[in-house]
Order: C-alpha cells, then structure tokens, then sequence
C-alpha cells in the first residue's frame, strides 16, 4: 500500500523542502521505496537540496500536461536507487497543477508500487499548498519555536481536518504529525523561545521529533546533500529519528537541552 | 549569563507571553473556524444595519452558534452606546 505523506507548515521558510528532503532520505534508507514531489510550482528548489538540480529534463506540470511519461519526469536519486525526485515546474502558471491531473500521477506512483510519495508543500494555502494536501494520508506539519509559525501551524491543521480527500470522504482522518524545527536549547532556557511542551500544549498534536538549530543545515543544502545523511550533525540525527518514529519505532527525543557551559564561559558570558 | 546579569532585574521571559498570546488567539480561532462559514458575513451585514440607526463600535455586535443538545441556537448581542440620545 501506498502511503502518501505531505510536508505543510502555511508560513514559509520555516524548513519544509529540507524536511522532505531528509524524511525522503530517510525512508528510502529504511529500504522503502520513496517518491518525493515538489508542489511549489514556480519556485523550484526541492532538486537543489536533493542535489540533483542539473537532471531535470522534464517536471510534474509535463506529465500532468502528457509532454512525458512520469517515468521519464521521474529523477533517480544517485546515492538511493529506491528513492525518486519529482521536480516543480518554473512556469508562471500557477493553474498548471489541476486537481485531477495531481490524483493521476499519485495513483500512478501506487501502481508503480511505491511504498511512500513525500509531498513538499508550497507556502501558503493557496492552490499548490491545498493540491499537496489534498490527497495526504498523514501529515507532517514543520512548525518553528514561534508565533506566526505556529498559529499559521494551527490553521493548516484547520484545513487538514476540513479541506482533503480524507474528509470529504468520511474516512479516517489525515495523521497529524508536528516537527519543530530550528529549536535553539539554550533560548528555551533562558526563556527567551517557546519550549516543546509549549507548542505540544497550545496546539495539542503529537510532537514528531525536534530539529535543533544546527550549521549541519545550511551546509547540507550548499552541497546538495540532504542533512540527514550528515551523520556527524545534531540535525542529522535529529532528522533519524523523526523518521524512525514515523515508522512506528520508539526513539527518546534528544538535543532538547542545551550543552553545559564551562565556569570560565559562564563568568564571562561567552557565546 | 555573565557575572553582573544578576544585577539587573530579568524582565518576564518573552517566551510565557508569547504562549499566552497564542493560547488565547488559537482558542478564538478555532472556535470560528467550528461555527458556520456564513457567521463572519452575517455579522457584518447586522453591523451595517444597525449602524444606520445607532452608531455602535464594530465590535459592539458579537453573533455565536451554541450547540444545545440536538439543537442549534443562532444568538446575537448587540451591546448599545450609553447616553446616546435618541435620534
């Protein structure tokens, strides 16, 4: 069975294309075989943090529109032979993507026995964002330590309830799943960022995993290279077990306090 | 930290009023979001007719749907201006 997984936050830049890209990763390496698309049409990037940005020949709005079949929009990734990128077109039309032709393609990928379609969500709640949802079975929702993000949060998971296939239909409803990503340990404990019992009690969802505030991100995306596969980051490893527990897996939360500091840097307040 | 920030009196960490805040905008919003689409619109209307007749705050007409068993009930207040002369 396919399960099909959209990453959604409504306020950008708060790390949706870097999640689908690591929970992509991820899955592929836990031996699933894994497609993940861009909904963003327009703004393409999710192949810049696959790292396979120079292989796009051809992208979702061209199968959708026929120009190609989806085997050939389809882009191998080069380190996971189980693991599939669909690329957003660059065109302008922001009507390219259509309702139908988005059903078309994820019951295509069922067909073609994939395990699980990542869905990377445009910003926003326009058409892109409602499309990438619309189809979901679970959710995960990319919320940062903040207020915007996180009433935002609350609103998608507003629309997941109302807005998707699940609910029209009366079936079970979209799992909800949050991520809070970019946590900064010793801002919570200064008191100066909301913690993640904080976010886990206003909007009352089950916390997925915590992403610290790492450098291993931005590395990760100039070399193309999703950070879960940095190994030696705490984003990383983060991002491991995010995965793990999505697969049902029992992983305590780790990097939620910050490193002790030595007497010398706490005298003299460095860093 | 340093060795004088003890010093200083710490303001209420930023971090309690922005969970307040949220708590209390997130609760508003779903309860919205829980009622008919048509409330916001319908609320809007009674603003404009009303205020033909007496010039009341726009937050003055307040419109909720309360559940009642198997029953919906569709309750407005309006809350008039004191002193206001008849016109």
């Amino acid at each position: 069975m396919t399960e099909t997984i959209v990453i959604t936050s409504g306020k950008g830049g708060v790390g949706k294309t870097t999640t689908s890209a690591s929970f992509a990763v991820g899955l592929a390496r836990q031996g699933r075989k894994t497609a993940v698309i861009d909904f963003d049409v327009g703004l393409r990037n999710l192949d810049l943090i696959m790292g396979c940005e120079r292989r796009v020949v051809f992208d979702f709005v061209n199968v959708i529109q026929g120009d190609c079949t989806l085997k050939q929009a389809l882009i191998r990734d080069k380190r996971h032979d189980n693991l599939y990128v669909l690329a957003a077109s660059q065109t302008r039309d922001k009507d390219a993507l259509t309702h139908e032709g988005v059903e078309r393609v994820l019951d295509e990928l069922r067909d073609q026995g994939f395990d699980y379609v990542v869905c990377d969500s445009p910003a926003g709640i326009e058409k892109g964002a409602h499309l990438a949802m619309y189809f979901a079975d679970r959710a995960i929702v990319v919320v940062n330590p903040e207020v915007s993000s996180v009433r935002d949060s609350d609103r998608i998971l507003g629309l997941l309830a109302s807005k998707t296939r699940r609910a029209e239909r009366d079936q079970p409803a979209v799992g909800q799943h949050l991520l809070l990503t970019r946590y900064d340990p010793a801002r919570v404990a200064g008191g100066d960022m909301l913690s993640v019992d904080d976010v886990n009690e206003i909007l009352g969802i089950e916390i997925l995993g915590v992403i610290p505030e790492s450098q291993g991100v931005l590395s990760a995306s100039n070399a193309g290279v999703p950070v879960i596969l940095d190994e030696q980051s705490s984003a990383g490893q983060a991002y491991a077990d995010a995965v793990a527990r999505l697969l049902g897996e029992q992983r305590p939360m780790r990097f939620l306090n910050a490193p002790k500091k030595g007497l010398l840097n706490r005298m003299f307040g460095g860093g | 930290m340093s060795l004088f920030d003890f010093l200083r009196s710490r303001p209420k960490p930023s971090a309690s009023i922005a969970k307040e805040r949220l708590r209390i905008i997130v609760a508003q919003e779903r309860a919205e979001r829980a009622g008919p689409d048509y409330l916001p619109l319908l609320r809007r209307e009674l603003l404009e007719v009303i205020r033909k007749y007496v010039n009341v705050n726009p937050d003055a007409v307040e419109v909720h749907v309360e559940r009642d068993g198997s029953q919906e009930v569709l309750e407005m207040s309006v809350a008039l201006p004191r002193n206001e002369p008849n016109r």
